[in-house]
């Protein structure tokens, strides 16, 4: 194999491959990168055996070939070059090296066959469809901070993409939950979507599907299967095994007769809602929320440390009420709102209470309250 | 000639500034006690001799003068051995048939977990009127600082833990080995030296010299694992731990080098403290037979978690961590543990965390033990605040525990039981 390839586009390619290899790893090759030049492309896979990610960049292949190299000392190596380089890699297919060159600089790696490394079989995909990136970065954006990190609950790992109806209309909604909070954030369903199953795709692709779709306003092509999802734009497609198990029937939590409304400048809030919970050093801080009419006082009671109160102007109607909350948990949703203002509904403070951005009602927010 | 030496007669209290040769000249005792520091030091520990055997003897005049063990049926081990079983032999700890082995004409007596708090707590009154800083270590030893109590009294710390050793026996009827020294440590090391009904003394003069012959597996918390590690840097006595020097015992021993050094010169700065935290709230059972039942250890789990969680809220903490420790026929111990999202002093929580810890090991029964434990531990106004959205049941079931929490206070443990404790 003897391939260049300018510097910038070496660098995103391998970046992003060597993000979903694991920092420890038992198994040598799976801190490999499987690199593959053919024609006037050149192909980067890695895989931690859930995740595949396989990146494609233009190149000018003199002879086509194929080896595995560590992903990190590869990623270390292009990063630390100087930008504008041309980057020359050479395999000989003897000397069990990849000689890496740019300007003066000369790099030989190790590399393991390409027979060993492992790639991910195949699926069957029962959906396919296209899907705006900046669709997709919202639905999954506006969830992954309420996904469980319990392992006992292992179904709650991920974000439940799935077809649901909403005011009639058929939508492509994601679902995340904890037990403590839960993100419901829906889209218009793409065309070809609507036999998708439902699945639970896991946190780390959640987070490597963001990285995906940073970008522009590009297509993506989502294709799912029962067992894979698989998330493709023209030059990176990242494959991954969903979650064995089944999501809990989350419609049951969402709360239908919650009439006591409070709105709030949500950025506002969040900024009162986290100074005072600063004088509470405990991992979860309660905020009492003590709402009268037009009233809002935030108020924070740590008996070792000290105690903390703030009022806010804000838009309530109904009867008084005391309630409670998890501080993180009430930045968290609050942060979520970027238009609007940010409307609670509550029904006592045992309740669990919905949150919502304005009217819109295609991204809704459950949290459960805190004994305070 | 005599020399001054300050003595105290353990029977009557009298206090002699020049030590009498052999008996008490007041009442012929010979249980007098001589040292050069007996009216400087302060720091004290008490160990209960045989205490759960001691109670026994007491409550049964039937057993006196014969060799008592406690424990738990033919398959548990010995908790405590009264002492004229272990001059068979008979330990803490051994395996039952072992102590039967050694000892067969013994009579085994099933602990008394409750009676025994009782009688701590009498004990407990008696020290408290010593001093206010008594760290209990256990229902039966306690360490107790009587700095600056002398001038209260009207005697030096001494004569008061002599009288504590005398009215524990008059009052309580049972006996304990006092150790009085300057520091923890070498308070506990004294009263081992002279049980039963010890009264030992390390003064600071004589501690180095006292130490350095002995080995450092009387360091508490240096146990069989910690002591080979020793033995591999050519520590065995103090004398070869005084050698080291004090960054070579650190870098090699880590946290615990320092406290090794210190301990080598027979210095231990820890404070007698009457609140030492609780770390870890746990239980555990032996069975009589080794089972694999999983309807049987369902029902064990259930009560060790409703135990674990009764003490928990007895003494207002709330755990993060929750343990399930199992011992396999073959000796073997697991242990798995599983973090809450939030802490808990519930019963039903601890008993669906341990429950789902369990499943994953059914099969590598039978079991000989069960053990349910909780750590990571919080007030307990801290506790179990948060619902769970996907679990609405659960405030329910918390509602039913802590109403027949209160029905258990007014009515006594029995009142109301859980049809899985049965089981």
């Amino acid at each position: 194999m003897k391939v260049s390839i300018e510097r910038g586009a070496l660098l995103k390619a391998v970046a992003q491959a060597q993000s979903v290899v694991e920092r420890r790893n038992t198994i040598p090759i799976l801190a490999n990168v499987l690199i593959e030049a053919e024609g006037d492309t050149i192909e980067f896979r890695a895989t931690d055996l859930d995740i595949e990610v396989v990146d494609v960049a233009p190149a000018k292949v003199e002879r086509a070939g194929a080896t595995t190299v560590s992903a990190v000392t590869l990623n270390e190596i292009v990063r630390k070059l100087p930008d504008g380089a041309l980057v020359s890699l050479t395999e000989d297919g003897q000397s069990g090296r990849l000689v890496i060159e740019a300007g003066r600089s000369n790099f030989a790696l190790a590399t393991l066959p390409k027979q060993d490394f492992p790639v991910m079989a195949s699926s069957e995909y029962t959906a396919n469809f296209s899907c705006k990136a900046p669709v997709l970065r919202r639905l999954f954006e506006k969830s992954r901070f309420a996904i469980s990190t319990e392992e006992t609950r292992y179904y709650l790992n991920g974000v439940y993409m799935h077809v649901a109806e909403s005011e009639g209309a058929k939508v492509l909604r994601c679902v995340a939950t904890d037990g403590h909070r839960l993100a419901r954030i829906d889209a218009e369903l793409p065309a070809g979507a609507e036999n998708l199953p439902g699945v639970i795709v896991p946190r780390k692709t959640v987070n490597e599907l963001m990285k995906l779709v940073n970008d522009d306003d590009q297509d993506i092509a989502v294709s799912v299967s029962e067992t894979k999802v698989r998330f493709a734009t023209p030059g990176i497609t990242l494959t991954s095994k969903v979650i064995d198990g089944t999501f809990p029937d989350y419609s049951r939590v969402i709360p239908q007769s919650n009439t006591k409304m409070l709105e709030v400048d949500a950025a506002e809030f969040a900024k009162a809602v986290d100074r005072v919970a600063t004088v509470s050093s405990e991992r979860s801080r309660a905020v009492k929320m003590q709402l009268d009419e037009d009233r809002l006082i935030l108020s924070v009671n740590a008996p070792d440390s000290g105690n903390a109160e703030e009022e806010l102007a804000v838009a309530y109607a109904d009867e008084s009420l005391e309630i409670g909350f998890n501080a993180k948990y009430l930045l968290e949703i609050a942060s979520q709102v970027d238009r609007e203002n940010a409307v609670f509904l509550f029904n006592s403070s045992g309740d669990p209470t919905l949150m919502r951005e304005g009217s819109d009602t295609s991204a809704v927010y459950v949290v459960m309250p805190m004994r305070v | 000639m005599l020399r001054p030496m300050p003595a105290l007669c353990r029977d009557c209290l009298s206090r002699f500034d020049t030590a009498p040769a052999g008996r008490c000249p007041a009442c012929r005792s010979p249980r007098v006690v001589t040292h050069p520091e007996l009216w400087d030091l302060s720091i004290a520990h008490m160990d209960c001799d045989a205490f759960y055997a001691s109670v026994e003897k007491r409550d049964n005049p039937e057993l006196e003068g014969k060799p008592v063990i406690i424990g738990g049926g033919r398959r548990g081990v010995v908790s405590t051995a009264c002492y004229i079983a272990r001059i068979k032999g008979v330990r803490s700890a051994m395996p039952m048939f072992q102590a039967l082995k050694l000892c067969p004409e013994a009579i085994v007596v099933r602990g008394r977990m409750d009676r025994y708090v009782e009688v701590s707590k009498q004990v407990r009154a008696l020290m408290d009127e010593l001093t206010p800083v008594v760290e209990p270590l256990s229902l039966d030893e306690a360490f107790m600082d009587l700095t600056g109590t002398a001038r209260l009294h009207g005697h030096p710390p001494a004569v008061m833990l002599a009288r504590l050793a005398r009215r524990m026996k008059d009052e309580i009827g049972i006996t304990g080995s006092i150790g009085l020294s300057h520091n923890k440590f070498l308070a506990k090391v004294a009263s081992d030296l002279d049980k039963p009904r010890g009264f030992s003394i390390i003064g600071a003069a004589e501690t180095t010299d006292f130490l350095r012959p002995r080995p450092v597996r009387l360091i508490w918390g240096i146990g069989p694992a910690a002591q080979e590690s020793l033995e591999k840097a050519g520590i065995r006595t103090f004398s070869d731990l005084e050698r080291w020097d004090r960054r070579d015992l650190a870098a090699r021993f880590g946290s615990m080098g320092e406290r090794l050094w210190h301990l080598a010169r027979g210095e231990d700065h820890r404070r007698v403290s009457a609140r030492s935290p609780v770390k870890s709230i746990s239980n555990e059972t032996t069975f009589f037979e080794d089972t694999g039942d999983g309807d049987i250890l369902d029902g064990h789990i259930w009560r060790l978690s409703e135990k674990v969680s009764a003490r928990a809220k007895a003494k207002e903490y709330a755990g993060r961590v929750v343990t399930l420790k199992l011992k396999t026929a073959r000796f073997k111990t697991l242990t798995r543990r599983l973090s809450l999202p939030q802490p808990t002093q519930l019963a039903d929580t601890l008993y669906r965390t341990a429950r789902g810890l369990y499943d994953p090991e059914a099969g590598s029964g039978p079991f000989r033990l069960i053990g349910v434990g909780l750590s990571d531990l919080v007030p307990a106004h801290l506790a179990d605040r948060e619902g769970d959205l996907l679990d609405p049941g659960a405030g329910r079931r918390e509602g039913a525990e802590r109403a027949a929490d209160a029905l258990r206070q007014r009515f006594g443990a029995d009142a109301i039981v859980k049809g899985r404790a049965l089981k």
